[in-house]
Protein backbone atom coordinates (compact mmCIF):
# COMPACT_ATOMS: atom_id res chain seq x y z
CA UNK A 1 0.00 0.00 0.00
CA UNK A 2 2.71 2.68 -0.51
CA UNK A 3 1.49 5.92 -1.36
CA UNK A 4 2.92 8.59 -3.51
CA UNK A 5 5.19 10.93 -1.37
CA UNK A 6 3.70 14.19 -1.55
CA UNK A 7 7.59 15.62 -1.33
CA UNK A 8 10.63 13.70 -2.46
CA UNK A 9 13.74 14.95 -2.14
CA UNK A 10 16.81 13.24 -4.12
CA UNK A 11 20.48 13.65 -3.24
CA UNK A 12 19.97 17.33 -1.92
CA UNK A 13 23.20 19.01 -0.99
CA UNK A 14 23.09 22.44 -0.14
CA UNK A 15 25.98 25.49 0.39
CA UNK A 16 26.33 28.61 1.79
CA UNK A 17 29.01 29.94 -0.19
CA UNK A 18 32.14 27.43 0.47
CA UNK A 19 30.36 25.98 3.36
CA UNK A 20 28.32 22.56 3.00
CA UNK A 21 25.50 22.25 5.45
CA UNK A 22 23.53 19.37 3.59
CA UNK A 23 25.38 16.65 1.98
CA UNK A 24 22.90 14.20 -0.19
CA UNK A 25 19.87 13.82 1.78
CA UNK A 26 17.19 11.81 -0.03
CA UNK A 27 13.96 11.02 1.73
CA UNK A 28 10.12 11.05 0.67
CA UNK A 29 7.20 12.57 2.74
CA UNK A 30 4.08 11.33 2.83
CA UNK A 31 1.02 13.03 2.01
CA UNK A 32 -0.88 14.14 4.84
CA UNK A 33 0.96 13.56 7.72
CA UNK A 34 3.57 14.53 10.48
CA UNK A 35 6.55 14.76 9.84
CA UNK A 36 9.60 16.02 11.98
CA UNK A 37 13.17 16.68 11.19
CA UNK A 38 14.89 16.10 13.96
CA UNK A 39 18.57 16.74 15.14
CA UNK A 40 21.47 18.75 16.80
CA UNK A 41 21.67 23.23 16.30
CA UNK A 42 23.74 23.39 13.42
CA UNK A 43 22.98 20.22 11.54
CA UNK A 44 21.30 21.66 8.56
CA UNK A 45 17.27 21.11 9.48
CA UNK A 46 16.44 24.77 8.90
CA UNK A 47 18.33 24.84 5.70
CA UNK A 48 16.72 21.51 4.55
CA UNK A 49 12.98 23.03 4.84
CA UNK A 50 13.62 25.59 3.04
CA UNK A 51 15.09 23.71 0.08
CA UNK A 52 11.38 23.15 0.04
CA UNK A 53 10.02 25.95 -0.82
CA UNK A 54 12.39 27.29 -2.53
CA UNK A 55 13.63 30.13 0.57
CA UNK A 56 17.19 28.49 0.53
CA UNK A 57 17.97 30.87 -2.82
CA UNK A 58 16.62 33.78 -1.23
CA UNK A 59 20.29 33.92 0.77
CA UNK A 60 23.05 35.71 -1.06
CA UNK A 61 26.18 32.87 -1.76
CA UNK A 62 23.14 30.21 -0.96
CA UNK A 63 23.23 27.34 -3.61
CA UNK A 64 22.10 23.50 -3.50
CA UNK A 65 22.14 20.66 -6.06
CA UNK A 66 19.90 17.25 -6.46
CA UNK A 67 16.02 17.70 -7.13
CA UNK A 68 13.23 18.32 -4.47
CA UNK A 69 9.71 16.95 -6.14
CA UNK A 70 6.26 18.05 -5.41
CA UNK A 71 4.05 15.55 -6.32
CA UNK A 72 6.19 13.88 -8.63
CA UNK A 73 7.23 17.70 -10.26
CA UNK A 74 10.57 18.95 -10.02
CA UNK A 75 10.52 21.84 -7.95
CA UNK A 76 13.97 23.07 -9.04
CA UNK A 77 13.30 22.41 -12.84
CA UNK A 78 13.53 25.10 -15.21
CA UNK A 79 10.60 27.37 -15.97
CA UNK A 80 9.44 26.60 -12.63
CA UNK A 81 8.18 30.08 -11.04
CA UNK A 82 9.68 30.05 -7.15
CA UNK A 83 6.75 32.04 -6.06
CA UNK A 84 4.12 29.16 -7.20
CA UNK A 85 5.96 26.96 -5.10
CA UNK A 86 5.83 29.05 -2.14
CA UNK A 87 1.96 29.22 -2.55
CA UNK A 88 1.94 25.63 -3.26
CA UNK A 89 3.95 25.07 0.13
CA UNK A 90 3.31 27.45 2.85
CA UNK A 91 5.97 27.84 5.98
CA UNK A 92 6.19 28.97 9.52
CA UNK A 93 8.66 30.61 11.46
CA UNK A 94 10.80 30.04 14.33
CA UNK A 95 9.55 33.69 15.73
CA UNK A 96 6.27 34.68 15.09
CA UNK A 97 6.48 37.29 12.48
CA UNK A 98 3.37 39.24 12.28
CA UNK A 99 2.85 42.42 10.04
CA UNK A 100 3.04 45.22 12.64
CA UNK A 101 0.46 47.36 11.01
CA UNK A 102 -2.21 45.49 10.28
CA UNK A 103 -5.18 44.40 12.04
CA UNK A 104 -5.84 40.17 12.44
CA UNK A 105 -7.58 40.19 10.32
CA UNK A 106 -5.57 41.87 7.63
CA UNK A 107 -2.56 40.01 9.24
CA UNK A 108 -4.50 36.76 8.41
CA UNK A 109 -5.71 37.81 4.50
CA UNK A 110 -2.10 39.09 4.05
CA UNK A 111 -1.00 36.54 2.27
CA UNK A 112 -4.06 37.09 -0.48
CA UNK A 113 -3.67 40.76 -0.45
CA UNK A 114 -0.23 40.79 -1.27
CA UNK A 115 -0.63 38.59 -4.36
CA UNK A 116 -3.62 39.97 -5.43
CA UNK A 117 -5.73 37.20 -5.40
CA UNK A 118 -9.03 37.05 -5.54
CA UNK A 119 -11.10 37.09 -1.73
CA UNK A 120 -14.60 36.56 -2.18
CA UNK A 121 -15.58 35.74 1.07
CA UNK A 122 -13.09 37.30 3.44
CA UNK A 123 -15.10 36.86 6.68
CA UNK A 124 -15.14 33.18 5.88
CA UNK A 125 -11.90 32.64 4.65
CA UNK A 126 -10.35 34.73 8.34
CA UNK A 127 -13.08 32.60 10.01
CA UNK A 128 -11.90 29.31 8.45
CA UNK A 129 -8.20 29.84 8.70
CA UNK A 130 -8.26 31.31 11.87
CA UNK A 131 -10.50 28.36 13.58
CA UNK A 132 -7.91 25.58 11.97
CA UNK A 133 -5.41 27.35 13.95
CA UNK A 134 -7.31 27.27 17.47
CA UNK A 135 -7.39 31.20 18.25
CA UNK A 136 -11.09 31.64 16.14
CA UNK A 137 -12.46 31.72 20.07
CA UNK A 138 -10.15 33.85 21.12
CA UNK A 139 -10.16 36.64 18.38
CA UNK A 140 -13.43 36.46 17.18
CA UNK A 141 -14.02 39.64 19.10
CA UNK A 142 -11.27 41.35 18.43
CA UNK A 143 -10.47 40.80 14.57
CA UNK A 144 -9.94 44.63 13.97
CA UNK A 145 -7.23 44.71 16.38
CA UNK A 146 -3.40 45.07 15.77
CA UNK A 147 -1.96 41.52 15.68
CA UNK A 148 0.62 42.79 17.52
CA UNK A 149 -0.83 42.63 20.32
CA UNK A 150 -1.64 39.22 20.85
CA UNK A 151 0.63 37.04 23.23
CA UNK A 152 3.77 35.17 21.67
CA UNK A 153 1.81 32.30 21.70
CA UNK A 154 -1.53 33.93 19.47
CA UNK A 155 0.94 36.02 17.15
CA UNK A 156 2.15 32.37 16.40
CA UNK A 157 -1.45 30.65 15.54
CA UNK A 158 -2.12 34.09 13.60
CA UNK A 159 1.03 33.67 11.30
CA UNK A 160 -0.10 29.58 10.98
CA UNK A 161 -3.67 31.28 9.97
CA UNK A 162 -2.08 33.32 7.68
CA UNK A 163 -0.02 30.46 6.14
CA UNK A 164 -2.92 28.82 5.81
CA UNK A 165 -5.28 31.46 4.60
CA UNK A 166 -3.65 30.87 0.74
CA UNK A 167 -4.33 27.21 0.90
CA UNK A 168 -1.00 25.46 0.20
CA UNK A 169 -0.67 21.49 0.13
CA UNK A 170 1.88 21.85 2.58
CA UNK A 171 3.06 23.43 4.98
CA UNK A 172 6.94 23.38 6.45
CA UNK A 173 7.29 24.63 10.27
CA UNK A 174 10.75 25.95 11.14
CA UNK A 175 10.89 25.13 15.22
CA UNK A 176 7.73 26.86 15.18
CA UNK A 177 7.12 26.66 18.98
CA UNK A 178 11.23 27.01 20.10
CA UNK A 179 10.32 30.72 21.06
CA UNK A 180 6.91 29.76 23.06
CA UNK A 181 5.68 28.87 26.83
CA UNK A 182 4.82 25.21 27.06
CA UNK A 183 0.98 25.72 27.15
CA UNK A 184 1.25 27.62 23.46
CA UNK A 185 3.65 24.46 22.57
CA UNK A 186 0.78 22.38 23.50
CA UNK A 187 -1.91 24.00 21.48
CA UNK A 188 0.04 24.15 18.22
CA UNK A 189 1.08 20.64 18.71
CA UNK A 190 -2.59 19.83 19.22
CA UNK A 191 -3.75 21.69 16.10
CA UNK A 192 -1.17 19.61 14.34
CA UNK A 193 -3.27 16.68 14.89
CA UNK A 194 -5.88 18.29 12.87
CA UNK A 195 -4.08 19.78 10.66
CA UNK A 196 -2.89 16.84 8.96
CA UNK A 197 -6.24 16.08 7.99
CA UNK A 198 -5.79 18.37 5.28
CA UNK A 199 -2.60 19.38 5.00
CA UNK A 200 1.45 17.74 4.54
CA UNK A 201 3.28 19.09 7.41
CA UNK A 202 7.17 19.13 7.62
CA UNK A 203 8.12 20.33 11.38
CA UNK A 204 11.67 21.26 12.38
CA UNK A 205 12.29 20.93 16.16
CA UNK A 206 15.04 20.64 18.49
CA UNK A 207 13.00 18.94 20.68
CA UNK A 208 12.72 15.22 20.52
CA UNK A 209 9.58 14.68 22.59
CA UNK A 210 7.87 16.88 20.64
CA UNK A 211 8.90 15.03 17.48
CA UNK A 212 7.57 11.70 18.67
CA UNK A 213 3.97 13.33 20.22
CA UNK A 214 3.03 14.83 16.87
CA UNK A 215 4.63 12.79 14.04
CA UNK A 216 3.94 9.49 12.33
CA UNK A 217 7.69 9.86 10.53
CA UNK A 218 10.90 11.31 11.64
CA UNK A 219 14.11 12.07 9.61
CA UNK A 220 17.25 12.54 12.36
CA UNK A 221 19.98 14.70 10.66
CA UNK A 222 23.56 14.81 12.14
CA UNK A 223 26.25 17.59 10.28
CA UNK A 224 24.15 17.81 7.22
CA UNK A 225 23.77 13.69 6.61
CA UNK A 226 20.35 12.38 7.07
CA UNK A 227 21.06 9.12 9.31
CA UNK A 228 17.85 7.56 9.68
CA UNK A 229 14.23 8.24 8.21
CA UNK A 230 11.56 6.23 9.39
CA UNK A 231 8.12 5.78 11.11
CA UNK A 232 8.35 7.93 13.98
CA UNK A 233 7.20 5.17 16.35
CA UNK A 234 10.29 2.87 15.34
CA UNK A 235 12.47 5.31 15.31
CA UNK A 236 12.25 6.47 18.69
CA UNK A 237 11.83 2.63 20.63
CA UNK A 238 14.43 1.11 18.24
CA UNK A 239 16.61 2.95 15.86
CA UNK A 240 18.83 1.19 13.33
CA UNK A 241 22.15 3.77 13.35
CA UNK A 242 24.12 3.67 16.59
CA UNK A 243 24.14 7.62 16.10
CA UNK A 244 20.38 7.91 16.45
CA UNK A 245 20.26 6.11 19.39
CA UNK A 246 23.28 7.97 20.90
CA UNK A 247 21.41 11.50 20.19
CA UNK A 248 18.27 10.04 21.41
CA UNK A 249 19.71 8.97 24.53
CA UNK A 250 20.98 12.32 25.19
CA UNK A 251 24.83 10.72 24.88
CA UNK A 252 25.11 14.05 22.59
CA UNK A 253 22.95 17.06 21.40
CA UNK B 1 41.97 52.00 57.07
CA UNK B 2 43.17 54.93 54.56
CA UNK B 3 42.84 53.18 51.06
CA UNK B 4 42.96 55.04 48.11
CA UNK B 5 42.05 53.70 44.97
CA UNK B 6 41.35 56.83 43.37
CA UNK B 7 42.05 60.20 43.76
CA UNK B 8 39.03 62.50 45.08
CA UNK B 9 37.13 63.80 41.88
CA UNK B 10 37.75 67.50 41.36
CA UNK B 11 33.84 68.82 41.64
CA UNK B 12 35.34 72.45 39.97
CA UNK B 13 36.31 70.38 37.39
CA UNK B 14 33.36 68.40 36.87
CA UNK B 15 31.37 71.73 36.56
CA UNK B 16 33.52 73.52 33.93
CA UNK B 17 33.88 70.51 31.94
CA UNK B 18 29.46 71.00 31.81
CA UNK B 19 29.97 74.10 31.22
CA UNK B 20 31.64 74.23 28.25
CA UNK B 21 29.74 71.77 27.01
CA UNK B 22 26.48 73.84 27.11
CA UNK B 23 28.33 76.73 25.78
CA UNK B 24 29.42 74.56 23.03
CA UNK B 25 25.55 73.51 22.29
CA UNK B 26 23.90 77.13 22.68
CA UNK B 27 26.69 78.59 20.06
CA UNK B 28 25.09 77.32 16.92
CA UNK B 29 21.54 78.49 18.68
CA UNK B 30 23.08 81.85 19.61
CA UNK B 31 24.66 82.79 16.04
CA UNK B 32 21.34 81.59 14.22
CA UNK B 33 19.21 83.76 16.70
CA UNK B 34 21.59 86.70 15.80
CA UNK B 35 21.40 86.35 12.30
CA UNK B 36 17.42 86.12 12.26
CA UNK B 37 17.19 89.62 14.92
CA UNK B 38 19.83 90.80 12.28
CA UNK B 39 17.52 90.23 9.26
CA UNK B 40 14.29 90.72 10.51
CA UNK B 41 15.17 93.60 12.20
CA UNK B 42 16.48 94.76 8.80
CA UNK B 43 13.90 93.10 6.82
CA UNK B 44 10.32 93.00 8.46
CA UNK B 45 9.30 96.57 6.99
CA UNK B 46 9.85 95.63 3.43
CA UNK B 47 7.59 92.92 3.31
CA UNK B 48 4.86 93.79 1.86
CA UNK B 49 2.65 93.03 -0.99
CA UNK B 50 4.51 94.93 -3.02
CA UNK B 51 7.62 93.87 -2.19
CA UNK B 52 6.09 90.24 -2.39
CA UNK B 53 3.89 90.72 -5.62
CA UNK B 54 6.83 92.87 -7.25
CA UNK B 55 9.54 92.63 -10.20
CA UNK B 56 13.13 93.09 -10.10
CA UNK B 57 13.71 96.80 -10.21
CA UNK B 58 17.11 99.22 -10.37
CA UNK B 59 15.38 101.12 -7.49
CA UNK B 60 15.31 99.02 -4.58
CA UNK B 61 12.10 100.67 -2.64
CA UNK B 62 10.17 99.22 -6.13
CA UNK B 63 11.78 95.84 -6.28
CA UNK B 64 10.36 92.49 -5.03
CA UNK B 65 10.91 88.86 -5.00
CA UNK B 66 7.88 87.52 -7.00
CA UNK B 67 9.86 86.28 -9.91
CA UNK B 68 12.64 84.56 -7.23
CA UNK B 69 10.14 82.70 -5.37
CA UNK B 70 7.61 81.82 -7.61
CA UNK B 71 10.73 80.20 -9.88
CA UNK B 72 12.13 78.74 -6.40
CA UNK B 73 9.01 76.85 -5.90
CA UNK B 74 9.06 75.85 -9.49
CA UNK B 75 12.57 74.77 -9.54
CA UNK B 76 11.99 72.61 -6.07
CA UNK B 77 9.03 70.86 -7.53
CA UNK B 78 10.47 69.82 -10.59
CA UNK B 79 13.65 68.91 -8.54
CA UNK B 80 11.79 66.73 -6.22
CA UNK B 81 10.31 65.38 -9.69
CA UNK B 82 12.83 64.28 -10.84
CA UNK B 83 15.00 63.79 -7.57
CA UNK B 84 12.49 61.55 -5.87
CA UNK B 85 11.50 58.62 -8.32
CA UNK B 86 15.38 58.40 -9.18
CA UNK B 87 16.63 58.07 -5.75
CA UNK B 88 13.80 55.56 -4.55
CA UNK B 89 14.19 53.30 -7.70
CA UNK B 90 18.21 53.81 -6.73
CA UNK B 91 17.67 52.96 -3.23
CA UNK B 92 15.14 50.18 -3.74
CA UNK B 93 18.02 48.32 -6.09
CA UNK B 94 20.80 48.62 -3.64
CA UNK B 95 18.44 47.70 -0.77
CA UNK B 96 16.43 45.34 -2.59
CA UNK B 97 17.35 43.78 -5.23
CA UNK B 98 21.07 43.91 -5.47
CA UNK B 99 23.54 40.71 -4.94
CA UNK B 100 26.24 42.22 -2.37
CA UNK B 101 28.75 42.23 -5.52
CA UNK B 102 31.54 44.46 -7.32
CA UNK B 103 28.24 46.80 -8.93
CA UNK B 104 26.60 47.32 -5.90
CA UNK B 105 29.97 48.07 -4.37
CA UNK B 106 31.09 50.70 -6.90
CA UNK B 107 27.72 52.29 -7.04
CA UNK B 108 27.84 52.80 -3.40
CA UNK B 109 31.57 54.15 -3.84
CA UNK B 110 30.48 56.73 -6.39
CA UNK B 111 27.35 57.65 -4.15
CA UNK B 112 29.30 58.68 -1.24
CA UNK B 113 31.57 60.62 -3.66
CA UNK B 114 28.91 62.54 -4.96
CA UNK B 115 27.95 63.61 -1.74
CA UNK B 116 31.28 65.07 -1.14
CA UNK B 117 31.45 66.94 -4.66
CA UNK B 118 31.12 70.87 -4.29
CA UNK B 119 27.85 72.27 -5.02
CA UNK B 120 29.53 74.66 -7.75
CA UNK B 121 30.78 71.38 -9.75
CA UNK B 122 27.15 70.41 -10.26
CA UNK B 123 26.72 73.74 -11.77
CA UNK B 124 29.90 73.53 -13.90
CA UNK B 125 28.50 69.58 -15.12
CA UNK B 126 25.06 70.88 -15.44
CA UNK B 127 26.48 74.22 -17.50
CA UNK B 128 28.29 71.76 -20.00
CA UNK B 129 25.85 68.89 -20.02
CA UNK B 130 22.17 69.87 -19.78
CA UNK B 131 22.16 73.36 -20.99
CA UNK B 132 24.82 72.95 -23.87
CA UNK B 133 25.12 69.57 -24.74
CA UNK B 134 21.63 68.38 -24.44
CA UNK B 135 20.85 71.75 -25.60
CA UNK B 136 18.28 72.99 -22.90
CA UNK B 137 19.60 76.09 -22.59
CA UNK B 138 19.51 77.92 -19.26
CA UNK B 139 16.09 76.95 -18.64
CA UNK B 140 13.84 75.74 -15.49
CA UNK B 141 14.05 72.08 -16.45
CA UNK B 142 18.30 71.95 -16.51
CA UNK B 143 18.59 74.20 -13.29
CA UNK B 144 16.02 70.93 -11.51
CA UNK B 145 17.77 68.36 -13.26
CA UNK B 146 21.43 70.14 -12.26
CA UNK B 147 19.85 70.46 -8.38
CA UNK B 148 18.68 66.93 -8.46
CA UNK B 149 21.55 65.74 -9.37
CA UNK B 150 23.31 67.73 -6.22
CA UNK B 151 19.98 66.01 -3.95
CA UNK B 152 20.04 62.57 -5.33
CA UNK B 153 22.48 61.28 -2.62
CA UNK B 154 20.76 62.27 -0.10
CA UNK B 155 17.24 60.92 -1.17
CA UNK B 156 18.86 57.60 -1.76
CA UNK B 157 21.12 57.32 1.39
CA UNK B 158 17.43 58.35 3.79
CA UNK B 159 15.58 56.28 1.49
CA UNK B 160 17.76 53.09 1.93
CA UNK B 161 17.91 53.57 5.68
CA UNK B 162 13.47 53.72 5.77
CA UNK B 163 14.27 50.84 4.06
CA UNK B 164 16.15 49.28 5.99
CA UNK B 165 14.47 49.68 9.05
CA UNK B 166 11.71 47.28 7.98
CA UNK B 167 12.94 43.73 9.66
CA UNK B 168 14.26 41.12 6.71
CA UNK B 169 11.40 38.74 8.66
CA UNK B 170 8.85 40.81 7.21
CA UNK B 171 9.94 40.15 3.95
CA UNK B 172 10.68 36.46 4.54
CA UNK B 173 7.05 36.64 5.35
CA UNK B 174 5.60 37.90 2.24
CA UNK B 175 7.87 35.64 0.19
CA UNK B 176 6.61 32.91 2.20
CA UNK B 177 3.37 33.83 1.68
CA UNK B 178 3.91 33.16 -2.50
CA UNK B 179 4.06 37.18 -2.81
CA UNK B 180 6.53 38.02 -5.63
CA UNK B 181 9.60 40.48 -4.67
CA UNK B 182 7.67 43.61 -6.00
CA UNK B 183 4.69 42.53 -4.50
CA UNK B 184 6.22 42.79 -1.54
CA UNK B 185 8.00 45.89 -2.29
CA UNK B 186 5.19 47.26 -3.39
CA UNK B 187 2.59 46.49 -0.97
CA UNK B 188 4.38 46.06 2.54
CA UNK B 189 8.22 47.67 2.27
CA UNK B 190 7.58 50.72 0.38
CA UNK B 191 4.22 51.56 2.69
CA UNK B 192 6.09 50.67 5.85
CA UNK B 193 8.46 53.18 5.14
CA UNK B 194 7.11 55.79 3.59
CA UNK B 195 7.61 58.13 6.40
CA UNK B 196 11.05 58.13 6.62
CA UNK B 197 11.40 58.36 2.34
CA UNK B 198 8.78 62.03 2.48
CA UNK B 199 11.22 62.82 5.35
CA UNK B 200 14.47 62.67 3.11
CA UNK B 201 12.85 63.53 0.44
CA UNK B 202 12.11 66.85 1.79
CA UNK B 203 15.30 66.82 3.73
CA UNK B 204 16.82 67.06 -0.24
CA UNK B 205 14.08 69.66 -1.34
CA UNK B 206 15.02 71.73 1.62
CA UNK B 207 18.78 71.70 0.36
CA UNK B 208 17.90 72.48 -3.03
CA UNK B 209 15.45 75.69 -2.26
CA UNK B 210 19.04 77.24 -0.72
CA UNK B 211 21.10 76.50 -2.89
CA UNK B 212 22.52 79.50 -5.27
CA UNK B 213 26.25 78.70 -6.71
CA UNK B 214 25.18 76.01 -9.20
CA UNK B 215 22.43 78.14 -10.27
CA UNK B 216 24.79 80.73 -11.14
CA UNK B 217 27.09 78.92 -12.92
CA UNK B 218 24.27 77.17 -14.69
CA UNK B 219 23.05 80.92 -15.66
CA UNK B 220 20.30 81.67 -14.15
CA UNK B 221 19.06 85.54 -14.95
CA UNK B 222 19.34 88.17 -12.55
CA UNK B 223 16.35 89.84 -14.33
CA UNK B 224 13.61 88.49 -14.46
CA UNK B 225 10.03 90.33 -15.26
CA UNK B 226 8.24 87.47 -16.15
CA UNK B 227 6.79 84.39 -14.20
CA UNK B 228 7.93 80.62 -15.49
CA UNK B 229 6.06 79.85 -18.80
CA UNK B 230 6.95 75.99 -18.67
CA UNK B 231 9.92 73.86 -17.93
CA UNK B 232 11.70 75.98 -20.84
CA UNK B 233 11.62 79.12 -19.48
CA UNK B 234 14.45 81.22 -17.94
CA UNK B 235 14.42 82.00 -14.58
CA UNK B 236 15.23 83.48 -11.41
CA UNK B 237 15.82 81.90 -7.61
CA UNK B 238 15.51 83.55 -4.53
CA UNK B 239 19.20 82.72 -3.52
CA UNK B 240 19.89 83.86 -6.74
CA UNK B 241 18.16 87.20 -5.88
CA UNK B 242 19.63 87.11 -2.69
CA UNK B 243 22.47 86.93 -4.01
CA UNK B 244 22.20 89.72 -6.57
CA UNK B 245 21.00 92.59 -4.29
CA UNK B 246 24.04 91.87 -1.73
CA UNK B 247 26.24 92.83 -4.40
CA UNK B 248 24.57 95.93 -4.95
CA UNK B 249 26.05 99.85 -3.50
CA UNK B 250 22.84 101.32 -2.73
CA UNK B 251 21.47 100.62 1.08
CA UNK B 252 17.87 99.84 -0.28
CA UNK B 253 18.98 96.73 -1.59
CA UNK B 254 20.62 95.60 1.78
CA UNK B 255 17.17 95.73 2.96
CA UNK B 256 16.00 94.08 -0.34
CA UNK B 257 18.20 90.70 0.60
CA UNK B 258 17.09 90.99 3.85
CA UNK B 259 13.55 90.72 3.48
CA UNK B 260 13.77 88.06 0.89
CA UNK B 261 16.07 85.70 3.29
CA UNK B 262 12.81 85.98 5.56
CA UNK B 263 10.94 84.90 2.59
CA UNK B 264 13.39 82.31 2.31
CA UNK B 265 13.79 80.87 5.60
CA UNK B 266 9.41 81.19 6.55
CA UNK B 267 9.96 78.67 3.08
CA UNK B 268 12.62 76.22 4.27
CA UNK B 269 10.67 76.37 7.70
CA UNK B 270 7.49 75.37 6.30
CA UNK B 271 9.36 71.93 4.89
CA UNK B 272 10.66 71.24 8.11
CA UNK B 273 7.37 71.64 10.24
CA UNK B 274 6.38 69.19 6.94
CA UNK B 275 8.83 66.88 7.98
CA UNK B 276 8.34 66.73 11.77
CA UNK B 277 4.86 66.26 10.93
CA UNK B 278 5.28 63.05 9.40
CA UNK B 279 7.38 61.89 10.99
CA UNK B 280 5.40 62.65 14.42
CA UNK B 281 2.04 61.00 12.59
CA UNK B 282 4.86 58.19 11.83
CA UNK B 283 5.91 57.44 15.54
CA UNK B 284 1.91 58.29 16.24
CA UNK B 285 0.30 56.06 14.10
CA UNK B 286 3.06 53.40 15.39
CA UNK B 287 2.61 53.46 18.98
CA UNK B 288 -1.24 53.29 18.11
CA UNK B 289 -0.65 49.85 15.87
CA UNK B 290 1.29 48.37 18.96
Amino acid sequence: MKAEPKLSVQELSAWYGDQQVLTRVSLELPERQVSAIIGPSGCGKSTLIRCFNRMHELVPTATHRGSVQLDGEDIYAPGVDPVLVRRRIGMVFQKPNPFPTMSIRDNVLAGLKLTSARQGDRDGIVERALSQAALWSEVRDRLDEPGTGLSVGQQQRMCIARALAVEPEVILMDEPCSALDPIATTRIEDMLASLRERYTIVIVTHNMQQAARVSQKTAFLLRGELVEFSDTDALFTQPLDKRTEDYLTGKFG
Amino acid sequence: MGRRTTRPPSRALEQAVRWVCLLAALMPVIVLAVLLFDVVGKGIERLDLQFLGGFPSRRPEQAGILAGAVGSLYLVGLTGAIAVPIGVGAALYLEEYARRGRLARLIETNLSNLAGVPSIIYGLLGLELFVRALGMGRSLIAGAMTLALLVLPIVITTTREALRTVPPALREAGLALGATKWQVVRRMVLPMSMPGILTGSILAISRAIGEAAPLVVLGALTYVNFLPYGPDSPFLALPIQIFNWTRRPQDGFAVDAAAAIIVLMLMLTLLVLNAAAIILRGRIGRRLAR
